[in-house]
């Protein structure tokens, strides 16, 4: 696999921030590859997503450097798609459905508005939103949080861009829908042979479909590595404590079995 | 013995002209130092009923006995005094409390209202509950902002067990933590249990969780209850389509080294 971004060195420290949000990462992610940035709050691996995607906030120091195989930095919207935890402030809640998708298309593959509008209903139908001719016409409020969701992909890959960035993507949604969306991303992804950086706190989730994974805490990266593998043997304490905190169904549980 | 009786209950909401059934003719038990898990997803009714349950709305039908007595018929000074018994912990930890509270104010307030201790006893009794929730004594003097995530809620579930109930409704009550915490938090709630005898109603989306913690769960879907039974029994063999789903929605870890990529690179 070819190196897509090399990074190195990068620091972040946010206006009004003494310590930085992201300390010194050194981290290289490969076309292709399905990587997955893991670890709690605070750790950093937001501003790693953001700061990749070039949406940092106004203000935020950038120290080190993020090298791009293709010698320039990608233009979001085109290059890279970006889906937030929360569509419900990611989507423009007073542009219909139909608009917020055929945008991108329209703006990055220069389509007339017809041509964007036909291919944002396909883009809708092609994510599984029910009735897409009549979610063309609906605003962000009048659908549910997992269909917004699916707006948001549907916006995020209009312009058929080679990396998707997926930041806690399926957090604010329940586990049901969550792993509808996750079936979703999965399908689009491996369909269009896109990079894919899944940042999540939850380490499960990411077992289940990335090829890497990277333990972020406190800014710092701990591990990184094939997904099995560190999962299997991780080398380090945290990495440990963060799979011994997992809980499934087959974890025993706190109590007694028995009802009282 | 039974401490909470749900019977029949039902609720609709009308939005825009279009009624919607939140809860639709649910009837429940909870037993003295049980937990009930409550799942269902978004939309399934499990936090409209937990909020008739705390009379923060009224119910449209339905019945609700809480330690033998009608529960829904109580008002003013009756339901106030009797809320001591039924307390409970929100998901938004912050949201819950008055932001300008320091954590000190934040207990005195129910050892006050519910006259649980003197004053002059007041400053020990807080004391003793921050400890009990595994909080040092001197976080009293904080204001709440101070305090971490998990702190907060550990101040929440001291809040709670202040007025020695017998119940708690613990809505999504370790959702927003990160899981080296959650799962701390969990296991004070089941330490509690077992010294005090309390009962919990544990209303989340998350399978995961409430299978560490519930003895029974129920199981509702749009507005109905569609299963219920002991927790393993149904995550063992879940009979009803929205049980099914839930169980299979649960990540599980996977830690197999030989699996590979998971697609063609």
């Amino acid at each position: 696999m070819s190196t897509l971004c090399q990074i190195r060195n990068l620091s972040v420290t946010y206006r009004g921030q003494t310590l930085p949000a992201l300390d010194h990462l050194n981290l290289d992610i490969a076309a292709g590859e399905w990587l997955a940035i893991i670890g709690e709050s605070g750790s950093g691996k937001s501003t790693l997503a953001r700061a990749v995607a070039g949406l940092l906030p106004p203000g935020a120091k950038l120290a080190g450097e993020m090298r791009w195989s293709s010698g320039g930095s990608p233009l979001p919207g085109r290059d890279l798609g970006f889906v937030f935890q929360d569509p419900s402030s990611s989507l423009n809640p007073v542009l219909s459905v139909g608009e917020q998708v055929a945008e991108g298309a329209r703006r990055h593959l220069r389509l007339s508005w017809t041509e964007a509008y036909a291919h944002a209903l396909k883009m809708l139908e092609r994510v599984g939103l029910p009735q897409p001719d009549k979610a063309m016409e609906a605003f962000p409020h009048q659908l549910s949080g997992g269909q917004r969701q699916r707006v948001a992909i549907a916006a995020a890959l209009a312009a058929k861009p080679g990396i998707l960035i997926a930041d806690e993507a399926t957090s604010a949604l329940d586990m049901v829908v969550q792993a509808e969306i996750v079936s979703l991303l999965d399908e689009l992804v491996r369909e269009a042979g896109m990079t894919l950086i899944f940042i999540t706190h939850d380490i499960a989730l990411a077992s289940g479909f990335a090829d890497r994974v990277a333990i972020f805490k406190d800014g710092r990266l701990v591990e990184t590595g094939p997904t099995g593998l560190v999962l299997s043997s991780p080398r380090e304490a945290y990495t440990r404590t963060l799979i011994a905190s997992h809980r499934d169904l087959a974890t025993p549980p706190l109590i007694r079995e028995a009802t009282p | 013995m039974t401490l909470l009786a749900i019977e029949n209950l039902s609720k609709r909401f009308s939005s825009g002209g279009r009624e919607v059934v939140a809860v639709s003719d649910v009837s429940l038990t909870l037993g003295p130092g049980e937990t009930l898990g409550l799942v269902g997803a978004s939309g399934s009714g499990k936090s409209t009923l937990a909020r008739i349950l705390m009379r923060l709305l009224p119910a449209d039908g339905g019945a609700i006995r809480f330690e033998g007595k009608d529960w829904l018929s109580l008002s003013g000074a009756n339901l106030r005094h009797r809320r001591a018994r039924m307390q409970m912990v929100f998901q938004d930890v912050l949201g819950a409390f008055n932001p300008r509270a320091t954590v000190a104010s934040v207990l005195n307030d129910p050892l006050r209202i519910h006259n649980i201790v003197p004053k002059a006893g007041r400053a020990t009794e807080i004391a003793m509950l921050l400890d009990r929730v595994g909080l040092p004594a001197n976080y009293a003097e904080r204001s709440i902002r101070e305090v971490s995530g998990g702190q907060r809620q550990r101040i929440a579930i001291a809040r709670a067990i202040a007025t020695k109930p017998s119940l708690i409704v613990l809505d999504e009550a370790v959702s927003a933590l990160d899981v080296s915490i959650r799962g701390k938090i969990l296991e004070l709630l089941v330490e509690l249990q077992e010294e005090r005898g309390i009962s919990y109603l544990f209303v989340s989306h998350d399978l995961a969780v409430l299978r560490a913690v519930s003895h029974r769960i129920a199981v509702m879907d749009a507005g109905r209850l569609v299963e219920t039974g002991p927790m393993r029994q149904v995550i063992e063999n879940p009979q009803s389509p929205a049980a099914r789903a839930l169980v299979h929605a649960v990540p599980r870890l996977l830690t197999e080294p030989t699996e590979g990529p998971s697609h063609d690179v």
